[in-house]
């Protein structure tokens, strides 16, 4: 019994992680092209999730075909915000920069609230809203987020696979390594930082398409993805793209740690655990964990820029 | 000679200093041309400033009569003025191959990549050996002829060597302007510049002197050999 609740929270730690990695993948591309961290990467995760529900909404479609829209809304956006925003916050201190973010993320959450209300909204149907499938003889997961999960995965190997292999990748990778040095070759850092922007702002709305699917969308829901996103990207360290993938997976199982508990207390048997609510502070032990990370290890398991 | 850069009257300034001070040069297609100077004397400065990586504040710089003040950087590589920068400047993560590509970034011609990477790894067998070792594991020597590497992968139209020798031994020292020196045989328009005066004007056919960021002295490289300023000043005779 206890084994069973224990894999039944990491099967389900490991899929949410593998969406969180792409959650974090934009945010860890942005840094570390142009060591920027985007405040407002939440927000465009809830405009994935709004493009998500309204394409489903109001074409019938399964919200699963609205991810290329998102991907392209998200690409878009990014861009817009790199050109018409971003690249003349570059032009100021730092703190302008960290502002300038800040305030990006306090415009388009209240943009959300005017245009969608504050209720939290969720999609009903779909190919795989509602179904269960069995792995491993006796885990029962839902078909959204295995599916999520499995989306997820391409999403973040495509992403990867053109960083590392394609030139446009290699361009950019030598952006973060030294900007300078990139421009005697010819490569535009201008037009890098863009590239990392709509990328960043696909991969995003992307996770946000696929978490629509099995969670709630509000105007606020950014905020919760921002920290966790943000962990993810301390943990794998900044600017690590292989990192952002295996902190996303740790990091999904901390999200887990109720279960594991649960887990604990069933195979020690002592009462006083299933006092203790855990399941009401499950992000806690994340906020520690990026807390802890920041104290002992703050390049992260992989170091800054790869 | 067809005329490929000018310089006229170049200022530089860093803050209210200025590290650059009216300075007219001048490189022709086939020419191997040297600018020359102790530390400090900006020489550097002249070369990022023609590769528009620091600004310009008084002057012109044309490129085959065009002017090309004020262009972004990216552009002036296009144009096939390629700068291989004092510090190296390499991509340390990545590895050998990796910089040399990068160096062809703009080119689309496989073929052409194909014949390059070639070209380079005659020029500086180790490369091969280590072609898919970090940039950052390599040796001084190593580097330096990664950066002349990645510079040729371009096909460039001027080579901008800055302080190809600073930091190497002199038998390496000697081993890269050796390079060099091929490089000019081949017909590759260089802009050399050195510390090492009697070796850069062996190569050179005209040279430059910059004081303090004025220009002292020019001529044919003979010429300079023999000047009175050079010799007392530079070669300690």
């Amino acid at each position: 019994m206890a084994s069973e609740v224990l894999l039944q929270a990491i099967v389900a730690g490991l899929l949410f992680g593998m969406v969180l990695s792409v959650v974090a993948l934009g945010l860890t591309i942005i840094f570390g092209v142009m060591d920027i961290v985007n405040f407002a990467h939440g927000e465009f995760l809830m405009i994935g999730m709004y493009t998500g529900l309204l394409v489903s909404q109001y074409t019938g479609a399964d919200p699963l075909f609205a991810l290329p829209v998102a991907a392209v809304i998200g690409g878009l956006l990014g861009y817009l915000c790199y050109w018409l925003f971003v690249r003349l916050l570059l032009r100021g201190p730092m703190l302008a920069q960290l502002l300038g973010t800040f305030g990006l993320m306090l415009f388009l959450r209240n943009l959300a609230l005017l245009l969608f209300g504050s209720e939290d909204r969720s999609i009903q149907k779909g190919i795989l809203v509602g179904k269960s499938v069995v792995i491993f003889g006796s885990c029962v997961v839902p078909s959204t987020k295995l599916g999520a999960a499995v989306l997820a995965v391409l999403a973040f190997l495509g992403t990867y696979l053109f960083i590392e292999k394609t030139k446009i990748g290699k361009a950019l990778q030598a952006t973060a390594i030294n900007p300078h040095a990139a421009r005697f070759m010819g490569i535009s850092t201008d037009r890098m930082n863009a590239l990392a922007w709509v990328i960043g702002g696909a991969g995003v709305t992307v996770a946000g398409g696929l978490l629509v699917n099995f969670w709630a969308v509000n105007p606020y829901v950014g905020l919760l993805f921002t920290m966790l996103a943000f962990t993810i990207v301390a943990l794998g360290g900044f600017g690590s793209v292989p990192g952002a993938f295996f902190a996303g997976l740790i990091v999904g199982i901390i999200t887990e740690f109720p279960g594991i508990w649960d887990a604990i207390s069933l195979w020690t048997g002592w009462n006083w655990m299933y006092k203790v609510p855990m399941i009401s502070f499950k992000y806690t032990w994340v906020y520690l964990a990026y807390f802890l990370i920041m104290l002992i290890t703050p390049k992260g398991l992989f170091g800054w820029k790869r | 000679m067809e005329e490929l850069l000018r310089t006229s009257e170049v200022e530089i300034r860093y803050g209210s200093l200025p590290v650059v001070q009216g300075v007219s040069i001048r490189v022709n297609s086939g020419q191997c041309v040297s600018v020359l100077g102790s530390n400090g004397s900006g020489k550097s400065s002249l070369l990022r400033g023609i590769m528009g990586a620091q600004r310009v504040s008084k002057g012109e710089i044309f490129w085959k009569k065009r002017e090309i003040q004020g262009l972004r950087t990216e552009a002036i590589v296009k144009l096939g003025l390629v700068y291989v920068p004092e510090q190296k400047m390499l991509f340390g993560p990545l590895s050998v191959l990796e910089n040399l590509m990068l160096g062809a970034y703009l080119i689309k011609d496989q073929e052409l990549i194909r014949a390059n990477l070639k070209h380079v790894f005659e020029l500086f067998p180790r490369l091969e050996e280590r072609i898919y070792q970090r940039a950052s594991t390599l040796s001084g020597g190593e580097q330096q002829m990664l950066a002349i590497g990645r510079g040729l992968m371009s096909n460039p139209k001027l080579l901008m060597l800055d302080e190809p020798s600073l930091g190497l031994s002199p038998l390496l020292v000697k081993e890269l302007l050796g390079t060099v020196a091929r490089l000019k045989q081949e017909g590759i328009p260089i802009l050399l510049v050195e510390q090492n005066v009697k070796e850069a004007l062996h190569i050179a056919d005209y040279g430059y002197v910059l004081q303090a960021g004025r220009l002292v002295l020019e001529g044919p490289s003979s010429e300079l050999l023999a000047s009175d300023l050079i010799r007392s000043a530079y070669l300690g005779l």
